[in-house]
């Protein structure tokens, strides 16, 4: 083949990646697009301050569907936030050469694990116990996936401090513990925020480990121990109903949850700008 | 460097007298480094505890249905709650025929993106592309099934299945009537979600390529092209082979948006156009409403399936994916 041939070749393959490139990303205009046109015209003051209304009656919101999915979040992060934090914490400062490499494989292997299977989890686990779905049960399904996302990004973020600075802390005379709580962790902060707020995303629109756990509500829930709604698994009621009023209601839930994530994944990547490309 | 060597565990030099107040100290610290090590550690632990947990766990939830009906479970396809019979062909047939049909979708286009954003892409345009890429892997499932729902599915019925039928009718794939929802849909909206998580594995795995492997072929006076097929395809095969393994990982377990556009039936048929179920999605339909208990046990045998399943091409996903892109520096890993 000529010179000019292979350039041409090599200018072809590399306009074909590119439409493949496009073509992964055309989803988003097309899935983003569609909510805006159908979801912009249901969100309302109302659908943020009421209940929803029973099927025939116009109007209506996801106010408790909106706390609730808040409430499972924070019960979500005070349990798996500090697991995964600690455990990234050992992973990255861990002198051991086997564990942290089968602990590493384990996170991986556990984030992969289909989160409806952490539903079945549980539900055996908590939900047949207490005899009742519950919030609590919610909250520890997500927990349970929050956990490797925060531990790897963790151990990645703890990783990219300069090990000098380590150095410099032992060598000051401080213990461990102080190095890696004082020195090491607030050099990462920011880091590790991203992380946290990553595994936030995610879970926030979790709904298969949901169904069986925190089950839904079509009211204020009525105590942790109680089932609860969540704005994920509203949508998926109102979606596959039959009723156009309530496919609008879910359109426009969509809408906000979409909002929430991308809000939250938007607010990750600012706080790790600059940082993260120029320690790679 | 091992610090402890030359410090010992408590900073101090071994074999020196201590005043008593550095002996204070130096307790105080050996306690502090002591509920340190036992915290950080005993978090990294309870993952062992988790995973160990949900197998069990469900193993012995599904042990009447396994005694009940052992190997035949998964070969056979009658699902009847009334007769307390449960065999799970149909479903692992739906999930293998959807996955497959995602992936010769998002294969392709997966690596051709990953490319394109860590080889050929002008700089200035990778880390937006990159960013968008991480939007559609953030979007929740549920949305996409109800995009799956009220757009997908009425285009195909409209447009794409008609269209399909009387091009390529002859073939068993392409007969039926045009429902919109069934196996085309999930296939589709499976391929639409798992495409950017194979980009992106994929675009860290290209990433980890060593650039003496670039400049070798560029000084040789490859094209860029060339230079990708030869001296970075070539290296980090395995780890794009693991990237597309993540993909169908994600496939094989993906609920909510194939529930949605699924159909929910049943039924094998050789059609796309027809409807059917997978593992995870009769999980999500039927759990609550499971009345007896060999009903739930089957249920959850069907999770366990899926468990095993899932935990299978995972691990073989992260180990090839870790032959070329090894995390961060300076670990053993």
């Amino acid at each position: 083949m000529t010179t000019r041939g292979r350039h041409v070749k090599s200018a072809a393959i590399g306009g074909l990646t590119a439409v493949a490139a496009l073509v992964v990303v055309t989803p988003l205009l097309l899935v983003f697009g569609f909510l805006l046109y159908q979801g912009a015209a249901a969100v309302n003051l109302d659908f943020f301050t009421h209940l929803p209304k029973p099927v025939g009656e116009v109007g209506g919101g996801m106010a408790n569907a909106i706390v609730g999915s808040l409430i499972l979040l924070a019960l979500a992060a005070a349990l798996g936030l500090p697991l995964g934090i600690l455990g990234g914490m050992y992973l990255a400062e861990s002198q051991d050469r086997r564990l942290p490499l089968i602990l590493r494989f384990l996170a991986d292997v556990l984030n992969g694990v289909p989160s409806i299977v952490i539903g079945i989890f549980a539900y055996t686990v908590l939900v047949l116990p207490m005899r009742r779905f519950s919030a609590l049960a919610g909250g520890f399904a997500l927990a349970v996936i929050m956990v490797p996302i925060v531990l790897r990004t963790t151990e990645e973020m703890l990783r990219l401090v300069p090990r000098t600075l380590r150095e410099a802390g032992l060598g000051l005379g401080l213990s461990r513990w102080k190095v890696a709580v004082r020195v090491v962790l607030p050099t990462a902060r920011a880091g590790i925020v991203t992380g946290v707020m990553v595994s936030i995303a995610r879970v926030a629109g979790e709904t298969a480990p949901l169904l069986f756990t925190a089950f839904g509500n079509r009211f204020w829930h009525g105590g942790l121990d109680q089932p609860i709604a969540a704005l994920p698994l509203q949508i998926f009621a109102y979606a596959i109903a039959p009723y156009d009023d309530w496919h609008r209601q879910a359109w426009a839930g969509a809408l906000v949850l979409i909002g929430l994530v991308f809000v939250v994944s938007l607010a990750a990547r600012v706080a790790t700008r600059g940082r993260y490309s120029a320690a790679r | 460097m091992d610090t402890s060597a030359t410090l010992g565990r408590t900073g101090t030099v071994e074999g020196l007298p201590l005043s008593p107040l550095a002996r204070r100290r130096s307790a105080a610290r050996h306690w502090g480094d002591r509920v340190y090590g036992g915290l950080t550690r005993g978090a990294a632990l309870t993952l062992v505890l988790v995973v160990v947990a949900i197998a069990l766990v469900m193993a012995r939830m599904a042990w009447p249905a396994l005694r009940a009906f052992g190997w035949r479970f998964a070969i056979t396809s009658t699902w009847d709650p009334v007769a307390d019979r449960f065999g799970a062909l149909p479903f692992i047939y739906g999930t293998l025929v959807s996955s497959a049909l995602a992936m010769l979708i998002a294969v392709p286009l997966g690596i051709g993106a990953s490319v394109y954003l860590a080889e050929l892409a002008p700089l200035w345009i990778r880390p937006p592309i990159g960013f968008l890429v991480e939007l559609v892997a953030a979007i929740p499932s549920v949305i996409y099934g109800l995009w799956g729902i009220f757009v997908l599915a009425p285009f195909l019925r409209t447009w794409v299945q008609p269209a399909l039928g009387q091009a390529l009718g002859f073939l068993p794939l392409f007969q039926g009537p045009p429902y919109g929802v069934g196996m085309l849909a999930a296939g589709l909206i499976l391929a639409i979600m798992v495409v950017p998580y194979i980009t992106a594995v994929g675009r860290e795995v290209l990433r980890a390529v060593p650039d003496a492997q670039r400049e070798a072929a560029l000084g040789l006076g490859a094209t860029r092209w060339e230079t990708t097929r030869i001296a970075v395809l070539t290296y980090g095969r395995s780890g794009l082979v693991g990237a597309v393994l993540l993909g169908l990982g994600r496939a094989l377990g993906e609920t909510m948006a194939v529930t949605m556009v699924i159909g929910n039936r049943p039924e094998i048929s050789a059609s796309l156009f027809a409807p059917g179920y997978t593992m995870a999605s009769v999980i999500a339909n039927e759990f609550t409403e499971a009345t007896g208990d060999l009903y739930l046990s089957a249920l959850v045998e069907v999770g366990l399936l899926l468990f095993l399943i899932t935990v299978a091409v995972n691990g073989l996903a992260r180990i090839l994916v870790w032959s070329v892109a090894r995390v961060p520096a300076g670990s053993q890993a």
